[in-house]
């Protein structure tokens, strides 16, 4: 494995008594793709939140190149360079397609209000690097979010585009991590299909380190790099696809223990 | 691929379906070709055009009344401005906003009159504006440090108890300062460098210069970064902190405009009536903002004009009784219109009143004369019209309060039925509307004016639930 960009060091999380996330230390090397798989409830999007932010890990830390964000606030840890998408799609509905993509750039930039308003040389110049941001990450995915659709209003959009749309919004952000949620949930094959590909080209062109929860075992055999499988918030297994999906404890977590009565 | 605007796509191609919703809002003939030349000019010569226009206004007028409403309706326009960015682009539900308008006027009335010290305080207008703006900005900061981790009616809530508290504490907590109940007298007239703004035409141009710089700012920052913060923290604050954005820091900002903007409004407001009184910044103060905001469209810079200019005009026509009258008879036949379909069950239902009326009137007649000897209170042709249709008694005020629950309890009525039952009931339930307006409703002015507004905006928003101006939103998908 490379340097470890994006490390958890013993993570716990407890709800009161209930621990969703116990123990937990994961290394994602820089320029990998790690699926996490697991049963529903196993804690995957629990780890995301802990990541980015939305909850602080009750002990251990979190670090992304080295540096500790265990505790940050949300948008300070996106603007160290770790962007995610969500399983349910949260976008900025009511707002048209390029302003969701350019509003993630707001920790990068740094016009004043009063700035904007006098439209001064710094703003204006700022004004231009985001829209041009803005086009060439929506133009990430050929013309599926160009031309037209940059002023429509981004609940008007398929829900794949508002998936494609969910993940050029957190690339506008500068990431160095993706957490990519699902990103075939709810897809059809053929899109599915390009989700793979597209995963891979985030890492190959964009220079991305991916951490994607995925349901679709093509997808996670198609881009994974590295497989941990999480149940009930403890790491169960790592390594290969091939090594995990046949891992006894895996098998058992999807499956449960060997009480099945295989037809003969 | 980006179309050139000339050339419409295909029929029938995604981008033909995408743009429906453009061709229908701007449809065909002759308003639609006023739109798009419209649209083709800039949004500033827009805003100039429309700002000359209304500037000719009080030179059209000799009528020192009608320059005081257009006052009156700058004034509204400004806090609507002020109120959409919390509201419309924030989504902050704040109710306790008319108080940054009183701090406006009553840290003006202070600066600027004889209410502090021995010979009081009497700094140039230009400085005491500036001073009592940058300290609303301060305080809408403070008073926003709650909504850092409020949401939606818990915020509602609190800033409603704060707009409650400034109300308390101008009348009761320091009478010596703030002049108690009688607020503030003889405050200085607005004074920019020796030029003195004492006329109402003068405090209309100094408002309409305001409006229109602050709609021309405003429009600028929606488009800008911070903007772009606002509306995505509306969206979904969550999202937004995972997008870089600092949630708290851009709401507070929020609060902090609009506060500013109040002020600056309550500033000229004081020194265009010369004092300051609690009772001008009470709760009922606060919803015609909303109303103006609402009705306009939330999120609309134009919107939020138009629609406080609804309001205000509005409000004002309700006060001559005659005028009043049409606006309720011809909001109950537009809404008849638009709802009772087809129109052969529109003029049954119309048939039937009349008809109703005279004979209700000519029976109620035959057993007490009494009963049907007052006239109606509607001044003008509309009450002439309706002398010996809508029975009147010669002492209207307790039937006229008995038939106000009545109708009331009727429309609970009216919209649990279906059917042919529904519009049975319509005929009656008109008529008993009329008579609660001639008998009662007329003679309350103050309250019909709230009821008629009201009833005014509930219309409104089923036949165009996004306001005039504003675009559509959905709120989960």
């Amino acid at each position: 494995m490379t340097r470890p960009l994006l490390e958890l060091d013993h993570v716990t999380l407890a709800f009161g008594g209930l621990h969703a996330v116990e123990d937990l230390s994961i290394a994602v090397g820089e320029g990998e793709i790690v699926s996490l798989i697991g049963p529903n409830g196993a804690g995957k999007t629990t780890l995301f939140n802990l990541i980015t932010g939305v909850y602080a890990p009750t002990s251990g830390d979190i670090r992304v190149a080295g540096r500790s964000i265990a505790g940050l606030a949300p948008h300070r840890i996106a603007g160290l360079g770790v962007a995610r998408t969500f399983q349910t799609l949260r976008l900025f509905v009511n707002m048209s397609v390029k302003e969701n993509v350019m509003a993630a750039t707001y920790g990068h930039t740094s016009a004043r209000m009063w700035q904007s308003v006098l439209r001064t040389p710094k703003a204006r110049r700022e004004e231009r690097e985001v829209n041009a941001l803005a086009e060439e990450v929506l133009g990430f995915f050929s013309q599926r979010l160009m031309g037209y659709r940059w002023d429509q209003p981004a609940y008007s959009l398929s829900y794949a585009n508002r998936r494609r749309l969910e993940i050029a919004r957190a690339m506008a952000t500068r990431p160095r991590v993706l957490l990519i949620d699902e990103p075939a949930a709810g897809m059809n094959p053929q899109e599915t299909h390009e989700i793979t590909d597209l995963i891979a080209r985030l890492r190959d062109e964009r220079g991305y380190t991916i951490l994607a929860i995925e349901h679709d075992m093509h997808v996670v055999e198609g881009i994974s790099d590295r497989v941990i499988a999480l149940d009930h918030g403890q790491k169960i297994a790592e390594g290969s696809f091939e090594a995990v999906a046949t891992n006894p404890l895996v098998v058992e977590a999807y499956m449960g223990r060997g009480t099945a009565v295989t037809k003969g | 691929m980006s179309t050139p605007n000339d050339a419409p796509p295909r029929i029938g191609v995604d981008e033909w379906v995408a743009r429906s919703g453009e061709r229908r809002d701007r449809g065909s003939g002759p308003s639609a070709a006023i739109v798009r030349a419209l649209e083709r000019v800039g949004w500033w010569q827009r805003l100039a055009v429309i700002a000359a226009i209304v500037a000719l206004f009080p030179l059209l007028t000799s009528s020192d009344y009608a320059v005081r409403v257009g006052v009156n309706t700058l004034l509204l326009a400004t806090l609507a401005l002020g109120l959409n960015v919390v509201v419309g682009w924030t989504g902050l539900l704040d109710l306790g906003y008319v108080a940054f308008y009183g701090f406006g006027a009553y840290g003006f009335a202070l600066l600027s009159s004889n209410q502090l010290g021995s010979s009081g305080i009497h700094l140039p207008s230009l400085l005491a504006i500036v001073i009592v703006v940058v300290a609303a900005a301060l305080l809408g900061l403070l008073l926003g440090l709650p909504s850092r981790r409020l949401q939606g009616d818990y915020l509602a809530i609190v800033t409603l108890f704060f707009g409650q508290i400034f109300v308390e504490t101008v009348t009761n907590v320091a009478p010596k300062v703030t002049g108690g109940p009688n607020g503030v007298v003889g405050i200085d007239p607005l004074n920019f460098f020796g030029l003195e703004v004492t006329t109402t035409r003068g405090y209309f141009y100094v408002l309409l210069i305001v409006t229109v710089v602050i709609m021309g700012a405003l429009h600028l920052i929606d488009s800008s970064r911070t903007g772009r913060g606002w509306r995505a923290v509306r969206e979904d604050p969550l999202a937004a902190a995972l997008m870089t954005i600092p949630v708290n820091k851009v709401k507070l900002l929020a609060f902090s405009v609009g506060a500013a903007v109040a002020a600056l409004a309550g500033t000229i407001f004081a020194a265009f009536q010369a004092g300051a009184y609690p009772t001008d910044f009470d709760t009922p103060f606060l919803i015609l903002v909303y109303a103006g905001v609402i009705l306009g469209g939330s999120g609309s810079i134009a919107g939020a004009v138009l629609g406080a200019t609804v309001v205000s005009v509005t409000l004002e026509l309700l006060r001559n009784p005659s005028q009043a009258a049409t606006l309720f008879y011809g909001l109950i036949l537009l809404t008849l219109v638009v709802r009772v379909r087809p129109w052969r069950k529109l003029g049954a239902v119309l048939a039937a009143l009349v008809a109703f009326g005279f004979a209700v009137h000519a029976v109620i007649g035959a057993i007490s004369a009494s009963a049907v000897a007052g006239h109606p209170r509607s001044g003008g042709w509309v009450g002439d019209a309706l002398g010996s249709w809508v029975v009147v008694p010669a002492d209207p005020k307790g039937p006229g309060n008995i038939a106000f629950v009545v109708l009331i309890l009727g429309l609970v009525a009216l919209v649990q039925l279906k059917g042919t039952a529904r519009t049975v009931l319509l005929v009656p339930l008109l008529y008993l509307a009329a008579f609660v307006w001639e008998t009662r409703l007329v003679a309350e002015a103050s309250i019909t004016r709230q009821i008629l507004l009201g009833a005014i905006l509930i219309v409104m928003m089923n036949a165009r639930p996004q306001g005039l101006l504003g675009s559509k939103r959905v709120e989960v998908l």
